[in-house]
Order: C-alpha cells, then sequence, then structure tokens
C-alpha cells in the first residue's frame, strides 16, 4: 500500500479505532466485574462532553505542554504507519511522552507532581525494553524501517519471542494498567487522586484521552509487526495481545514502583538481552 | 601555518600577559581581544580549504623540541615538588617513572634525523571541528569567568584569596594547550601539550586552596600522569618499532606495530576523559570555580581524552583492544547516568552525565567503524556546546541562591527567567528528541548495532536514565509553588555576551546539523575510511520537520491564559488564598512541598561506583594485555 493512503487511514481512522478499543476495554472489565458497563461509544461521548466544559487550569502554559503531547504523538504514530525509521518513531514517542510529564509538572500540585514522576519512573522502565525490540527487529530483518520489517518473509515472532514476551510485559506499562498504573488510574478514589492528569480539565482532558487513542492503534500497529508476513494473524494477535492486557489489568493490583521499575528492567536484561545474545551468536 | 601557529602561541602569551596585569579594565581587554582572535582564528581556518599549508616552520624543529624538552622538565620538578611538599609519593613516583621513560625515548632518538623528519602539526577537519570547538565554546568561558569571577571575589566567596591574574592566565595556557594538542602530529608534540593541560587542570582544580580543594586537585594529578606515562611508553614503544613518531603513521600502520601504542594512548585518553576506573577526578574537580569545570567539562580536557580515542579508533577497530575500549565506555554510560540519578546536587548531576555521555564517545571510538565514528564527533560537538551552558548557567544560580541544589532552584523559571529558559535550552539539547544529543545517541546506537550488537544493552538501559534525570529537572525549573520575587539584576554583562551566545550555538547547532556533518564530520570520515556514516536518506528531513514542530513550542505562549480560567491546584483540602497551603483536618494550616525522586532505597552512588572501578580496572587490564598480545 502507499504509504501516503496508510498514512492519511491512520490519521483518520486511527482515533476511531481507539475509541472503540477504549470502549471494548470498559465494557470487557465490566463484565470481568460482573457489572453492565457502559455503551461501546462512552468514551467518544465522554470527551464529547469534555470538549465542551469549561477550560480550567492551575497554570496558563499547561495546557500548551499537552497539546505538544497530542500534536507528537500523532506525529509519532504518522511516522510509524508512513514506515519511517524505528528508532525515529521511539524517540518522538519519548519527546512527547516527556511534554505531557513537563505538562504535569507545571500544574504544580502535589498529586500531578508525583503522577509525572512516576510518569517519568514509567519511562525508564519501559525505554530500555522498546529500544531493544527495535535492535532485535533490526537483527532479524537488517532494516530498521517499518516498511521494510513488514515486507519480512517469515513471522518475526519466530527469532523474537523473548523480545516479543518482553514486547507485551512493557505494552501493559505503556498503557498504565494495573499492575503499572502508578503515575495515573481510570478510578480516582486513591491516594494518587487522578495522579498525571489531576489538574486537567475540559478540553485538555479531551485532548489527552484522544492522544491516547492514538497511541494504543500505534502500539497494536507494533505488535502487529512481530506477524506482519501473515496480515490476519497479524491483526487477531494484536487484539488478543490488547485482551490480555486488559485481563491482567482487571487480575492484578497495583505494585510499588520499585518493584515495577526493577521488574521491568529485570524482563528487559532476561527476555530482551537473552534473545538479542542468542541472534548475535547465532549470525 | 601563521594561523595554525597564531591559535597556538597567541593564548600562551596573552596568558604571560596577563600573568603581570593585576588590574581588572587591562585584563578584561586582553581576555576579549584573545577570545575574539581565537574565535576569528578557528573560523577562518574552517574556512580555509582543506589542504591547509603547514610547511614552514619559523624556527628550527630542533630548536622547538629542546625547547619543549626544557619546559617538560620545569614542569616535571615542578610536580615532583608539589609530590613531595604533599606528601603525596605516589606522584612523585609516576613523574620520575615518566621522565625517566621520556629520557629513554631521547636517548634512543639521539641523532636521529627521522625522527624530526615528519609532518609536526596536521589539519584535518576532526581537528578544526576540535579547534572551533575550543575558540568558540573555551572562548566563551574565559569572557564568562571575567564577570563571574569578579563577583566570585568580591561577593560569593571573600574568604578565597583573589589571585585573579593567576587564574586567567592558566585559562588562557590551558586554551593554547588544547589548541597544540588538536594540532600536533608529532608524538612528543601531542605529549607536550597533554602535560601542560593535565598540570593546567591541577593548578586550577586546587585554585582555592581549602582542603578539600588541594586534595581533588592531588587526585586529578595522579590519575592523570598515570595517563601520562602510559603516553610516554607509547611514543617509546612505537618509535622502538616502526622508527616514527607521527600520530598519522601510527594510525594507519598494521596492528603488529601498531596496536600496543594504540592501546596506552587510549589508556592515557581514557584517563583523561574521566572514564570508569577514573571518573573520580572529575567529579572531584567540581570544586574549582563554575568557568574551569565549564572549561574542563566542554571545551578542553576531557574533549582532549575522546579526541585521541575517536584519532586512534582506525587502529583498534575491530580488535580486542577496541573491544575493550568500546566496554569500557559503555559500562561508564550505564553507571554515570545511573549515578546522575541518584543526586541532587546540580553540578554534581551534570558531571555525571558528562562522564556518561564521554562513555557513549569513547564507545563509539572503540567499536570504530567508519559510522560510530562520525555519531562520536557529533556526540563531541553537541555535548561541548550544551554541557557549557548548562555549567554556566547553573554557576550564576548558585551565585543567586547561594546554593547548587535541584530542590531549591524549583520556579526558577518565575524568579530568573532568562538564565532558567537558557538551562531548558541545554536540557533540551541534551536530551529531547530531535536535537543534538539524541540525534548523536541514535547514530551511535545504529553503528553499535552493525558491529557489536551485544554493546547495545548499554545504550538501551543507559538512555533510559538519561531521559530519568533530565526531565526531573526540567520540571523543577517549570513548576510554580512559592510566590518568589524575581531577582533583579540576573546576570553581568560579561555573563550574559557568554550565555546568550552559547545559548545560540547550542541553537544553531542543532538546527544546522546537517550542515556540520556534510562540511566537517563526513569529509573527515571519509578521509580516514573511505565511506562515512550518515543518517539514512529520508530522515534528516523528518527529523526537521520534527525540530520546527517541537520549536513552535514557545510561540503556543503568545496565547497565554485566553480563554482559561485559573484555580488553585487540588490540594486534598481548603485551598489557603493565594499560598499553597491547605487548611487540613482540625483547621490546621498544612504547608505543601514536592520533592524528586533520587531512587536512595534502589541505586546506591557509593557502590555504584566501586562496580564502576573495579569494572573498569579490569577491562584496562584486559586491554592493555590484548594490546600486549596483538589479539
Amino acid at each position: 500500500m502507499n504509504p501516503w493512503i496508510r498514512l492519511i487511514l491512520y490519521l483518520v481512522f486511527a482515533p476511531l479505532a481507539g475509541c472503540l478499543l477504549a470502549g471494548w476495554d470498559r465494557r470487557v472489565s465490566a463484565r470481568m466485574q460482573s457489572r453492565r458497563g457502559p455503551p461501546i461509544l462512552q468514551p467518544f461521548y465522554d470527551v464529547r462532553k469534555l470538549w465542551q466544559k469549561q477550560n480550567l487550569a492551575v497554570c496558563p502554559s499547561q495546557n500548551y505542554y499537552v497539546l505538544f503531547f497530542l500534536v507528537l504523538v500523532i506525529f509519532t504514530g504518522a511516522l510509524f504507519f508512513f514506515g519511517s525509521d524505528l528508532l525515529l518513531v521511539i524517540f518522538a514517542l519519548t519527546t512527547a511522552s516527556i511534554f505531557f510529564v513537563m505538562g504535569a509538572y507545571k500544574a504544580s500540585s502535589p498529586f500531578s507532581f508525583i503522577g509525572a514522576e512516576r510518569e517519568l519512573i514509567q519511562m525508564m522502565a519501559y525505554e530500555p525494553m522498546v529500544l531493544l525490540t527495535a535492535v532485535g527487529m533490526y537483527m532479524v530483518t537488517k532494516t530498521f524501517y517499518v516498511d521494510g520489517i513488514a515486507n519480512q518473509k517469515g513471522l518475526l515472532v519466530l527469532t523474537l519471542p523473548g523480545v516479543f514476551l518482553g514486547f507485551v510485559y512493557m505494552l501493559e506499562i505503556k498503557f498504565r494498567k494495573s499492575p503499572f498504573d502508578l503515575s495515573s488510574s481510570h478510578h480516582a478514589h486513591q491516594e494518587l487522586v487522578k495522579g498525571i492528569t489531576t489538574e486537567f480539565s475540559g478540553r485538555t482532558l479531551a485532548m489527552i484521552e484522544v492522544a491516547h487513542w492514538y497511541e494504543s492503534v500505534f502500539l497494536l500497529g507494533w505488535v502487529y509487526l512481530f506477524f506482519a508476513s501473515s496480515p490476519i494473524l497479524g491483526v487477531v494477535m494484536s487484539l488478543l495481545v490488547y485482551g490480555f492486557v486488559v485481563l491482567v489489568d482487571n487480575v492484578f493490583a497495583r505494585l510499588k514502583w520499585q518493584s515495577a521499575l526493577r521488574s521491568a528492567w529485570v524482563v528487559t536484561a532476561v527476555l530482551g538481552v537473552g534473545n538479542i545474545l542468542v541472534l548475535s551468536l547465532w549470525r | 601555518m601563521t594561523l595554525v601557529l597564531g591559535l597556538v602561541l597567541i593564548p600562551f602569551l596573552a596568558g604571560l600577559v596577563l600573568l603581570c596585569l593585576r588590574a581588572d579594565l587591562p585584563r578584561r581587554v586582553v581576555v576579549v581581544g584573545v577570545t575574539v582572535a581565537v574565535c576569528a582564528g578557528s573560523i577562518a581556518l574552517a574556512c580555509v580549504a582543506a589542504p591547509v599549508n603547514l610547511e614552514g616552520l619559523p624556527v628550527s624543529r630542533h630548536g622547538i623540541h629542546l625547547g619543549m624538552i626544557v619546559i617538560e622538565a620545569l614542569m616535571g620538578l615542578y610536580v615532583v615538588y608539589v609530590g613531595v611538599r604533599s606528601r603525596h609519593y605516589l606522584i612523585v613516583a609516576l613523574m620520575v617513572a615518566q621522565g625517566a621513560v621520556m629520557g629513554w625515548f631521547e636517548w634512543l632518538a639521539r641523532g636521529d634525523v627521522t625522527a624530526d623528519a615528519g609532518q609536526a602539526l596536521f589539519v584535518d577537519k576532526f581537528s578544526v571541528v576540535m579547534a572551533l570547538i575550543n575558540g568558540i565554546v573555551g572562548g566563551g568561558i574565559c569572557v564568562f569567568a571575567l564577570g563571574y569571577m569578579r563577583e566570585y571575589h568580591t561577593k560569593a566567596h571573600r574568604e578565597v584569596p583573589d589571585r585573579r591574574p593567576f587564574f586567567f592566565a592558566l585559562l588562557l595556557v590551558f586554551m593554547g594547550a588544547m589548541f597544540g594538542l588538536v594540532f600536533a602530529n608529532d608524538l612528543p608534540w601531542l605529549f607536550f601539550f597533554w602535560e601542560i593541560t593535565t598540570l593546567c587542570s591541577f593548578l586550577l582544580i586546587g585554585y582555592t586552596q581549602t582542603e578539600e580543594a588541594k586534595k581533588n586537585s592531588l587526585r586529578a594529578l595522579v590519575m592523570n600522569l598515570s595517563g601520562g606515562l602510559t603516553f610516554a611508553l607509547a611514543i617509546v614503544f612505537f618509535y622502538h618499532d616502526a622508527h616514527s613518531v607521527e600520530l598519522q603513521k601510527l594510525i594507519h600502520s598494521d596492528h603488529a606495530l601498531a596496536l600496543l601504542p594504540a592501546a596506552l594512548l587510549c589508556f592515557a585518553g581514557i584517563t583523561k576523559a574521566a572514564q570508569c576506573p577514573f571518573s573520580s577526578w572529575l567529579l572531584g574537580a567540581m570544586v574549582a570555580p563554575t568557568p574551569v569545570s565549564a572549561l574542563l567539562h566542554s571545551s578542553t580536557m576531557v574533549k582532549a581524552g575522546v579526541y585521541l580515542v575517536l584519532r586512534l579508533a582506525p587502529a583498534i577497530t575491530g580488535t580486542k583492544v577496541g573491544l575493550m575500549v568500546a566496554l569500557v565506555g559503555g559500562v561508564t554510560f550505564l553507571i554515570g547516568s545511573l549515578e546522575a540519578i541518584t543526586t541532587s546536587e546540580a553540578k554534581r548531576v551534570l558531571a555525571y552525565s558528562t562522564v556518561a555521555n564521554l562513555g557513549l564517545v569513547v564507545m563509539c571510538g572503540g567499536i570504530g567503524t567508519s559510522q560510530a565514528v562520525w555519531a562520536g564527533v557529533l556526540l563531541i560537538i553537541f555535548h561541548a556546546v550544551a554541557k557549557c551552558l548548562l555549567f554556566l548557567c547553573v554557576g550564576v544560580v548558585e551565585h543567586k541562591l547561594h546554593s547548587r541544589n535541584i530542590e531549591d532552584m524549583s520556579g526558577l523559571i518565575l524568579y530568573m527567567p532568562k538564565v532558567a529558559v537558557m538551562m531548558l535550552i541545554g536540557m533540551a539539547g541534551m536530551s529531547l528528541a530531535p536535537f543534538g544529543m539524541l540525534i548523536s545517541k541514535w547514530a551511535a546506537l545504529k553503528a553499535v548495532v552493525d558491529a557489536e550488537p551485544m554493546m547495545c544493552v548499554f545504550i538501551a538501559f543507559g538512555s533510559a536514565a538519561t531521559l530519568f534525570f533530565w526531565v526531573k529537572w526540567m520540571g523543577k525549573l517549570v513548576e510554580v509553588v512559592r510566590p518568589q520575587t524575581p531577582v533583579v539584576h540576573e546576570i553581568s554583562v560579561d555573563e550574559s555576551v557568554a550565555l546568550y551566545g552559547l545559548s545560540v550555538a547550542t541553537f544553531l547547532a542543532c538546527l544546522l546539523f546537517p550542515v556540520l556533518s556534510r562540511q566537517f564530520i563526513e569529509p573527515y570520515v571519509a578521509g580516514v575510511y573511505g565511506q562515512s556514516g550518515s543518517l539514512g536518506p529520508g530522515n534528516t528531513i523528518i527529523m526537521m520537520i520534527m525540530m520546527v514542530l517541537v520549536m513552535l513550542f514557545p510561540f503556543s505562549f503568545l496565547s497565554r491564559g485566553r480563554g482559561v480560567k485559573l484555580v488553585d491546584p487540588y490540594l486534598g483540602g481548603a485551598n489557603v488564598e493565594g499560598s499553597p497551603a491547605f487548611t487540613g483536618s482540625g483547621d490546621a494550616v498544612e504547608n505543601m512541598t514536592m520533592r524528586n525522586y533520587y531512587m536512595g532505597g534502589v541505586l546506591n552512588e557509593l557502590w555504584l561506583s566501586r562496580a564502576a572501578v573495579a569494572g573498569g580496572v579490569a577491562l584496562l587490564a584486559a586491554m592493555i594485555a590484548f594490546g600486549s598480545f596483538i589479539l
């Protein structure tokens, strides 16, 4: 497919797909807890309502950070679906997250502050594995370009099983799902309040939601890459991984940040580094 | 030729002049004059079409050689005197050993005309890059120091004896030595300048003459002397085997001749660049006034170390020696980045980050492929400008707040907006994606993955840690907690000239990096390897798009506060009007504070540094061993 078409499809349909995924997440979670759950389009209704609300802020400039967070998340996904360099995609994603964190720092309430700090810890936890995933894919396919990786013959997951498992572990952190909902969580009745998003409201909060929709689609796109030689399997597996993440969210309680960081680095060191070591010996 | 000689000699001569100038005004004239001269000189050198004509020294080679021996001997005697006076006999031993080795070399080379036949000086694109850094960044630091040192002696540190003539003389001599170092091709010449930087750094670190300063300066001296000793050994071995003392010959010799000298020179480079077992001297160097730290960390000293390692990259690439060098760099990068998380002292964080980033450069040098060297040079450039800017900003803040603790910089953007914005520019340059350091890190990762995939692990973990400590510091600067009165007079004229200049330089370096790469780095790398590294074809364009995107961010502040209703932050109680306090249970007014995480329970600075020393010693021992057996 022409990269420009892919790009446009992403820009238009990613929020839709992300919204449906989020709605599905809430529905499934509710069923797991023997509740009925909201309609599947509830995230969209939420965002529509948020958009109409008054814009409250502690600091006038905090909202700009979030605006740039949204723009950069969209940019990251655009790079990915355009078929660019995977490392560039990672760095763009990191910059986007930094803007989000800086916005929370700027808001300067203790709850958003602690959320920001913990978001940084989470970034520190998943970043090595994400980089190693790109490295692993490079070692198998000899290219960092998403295009090239997607056109690889043979399932990547077969040569990169450790990297794949490690990556799924990091998705759990990236989606801020339990046991790694350290920086913010869906439930505002706890010591964190809403963590990193505490001081954002109205349109700004809506932007954060939309950014998450884009982000989810892009991350599942990355899962797809592991199975890219067989597109149907790829789509199915991405959805299954998403389902798994939701399941884990409902099964586990939150970890302390120390254990989250340690476990993430241990997983990276064992699964990610182990896999790459095997590959480099094999060459 | 005149240009190159001028760049080396003008700072030296001006330094001597400064030694005799007590008054403030003439000193300013001289320092500013020299800075303008070296900046103009290095830029002119950059514009001269290659190859630069280096024929015809005005004086005979032999005479210069003798002069250098005399000065070296005098410096040696002084170092021995320092060692005896402070009862630090390791210094004496190292110096005597070094003197003996150099004496041996002179004896070997006696009456040998071929030793003096080659080119003494050498200019290529890499030396030009280093000269530009030294001229512009180093010059900026000297100008900054004018304003800074005045405040240092009249307000902030009255207890320290005012020895400014000596101080500025040393700064300029240091700069001159650095110019000499990057242009030297003759190894004894290189060694001469190398030893001058060692001695200057010792004197500058000990400037305040407090107990701590004396102790740290001696430590720096010991470590750098050990590097000097291996440097001297490298000269002797190479001369003995190859009958030449030219750096260019060494680089292009085959492994049988060059590997051991190259390993020894890498050892010297690693000591100077404050890599793993030796990183403590650079951390100790922070007792000196800020311009000294900035000079050591950004344009001179440590850059001399990585310069040498990168220069030698072609000689060690693909060998076990190269692998060990790369591992030393990798370990240093990882541990340095982790250590930077654990401390809240601003200068210490910067120092650890320097150590870490130089580790990355050393790693590139050890890998030594064309792509890696390309990334390494890029790293040197970006690190020099951004780190210098950060050090100078911290120096200014320290004078106003009387603290270098990051926690005390909370909300700096409100009461010292100019300095805070410049700091943010520096940090963005160090850590944010489309800008300098991240581009270089990316390039380094690409280079490493082709040569030694396992080394990626160091970069992956290390860069995650880097991100953490930079962003939490940036967050501290922008947060708004205490109502603060703005500092009225933020910076003096000299300081602001230097700071604005460096901010612009950081900005331009990031923006113009494709030009820098095409004009300087790629020709150098292509000249050595026959091919050059670069980013992928479309990537530069994407990077530019992203850079423009991020640079639009400050413009969003133009519509500041439009359509937004301001409220107090949520504190879990009733907010007290106009202050960060709240009324908690029982009508008690509680204050709120916010402190960053330093991960004390997970990371321990002491253990980390011990691990670094142990790892570094083992790796260096292995490196020398591999060098001797030519593996």
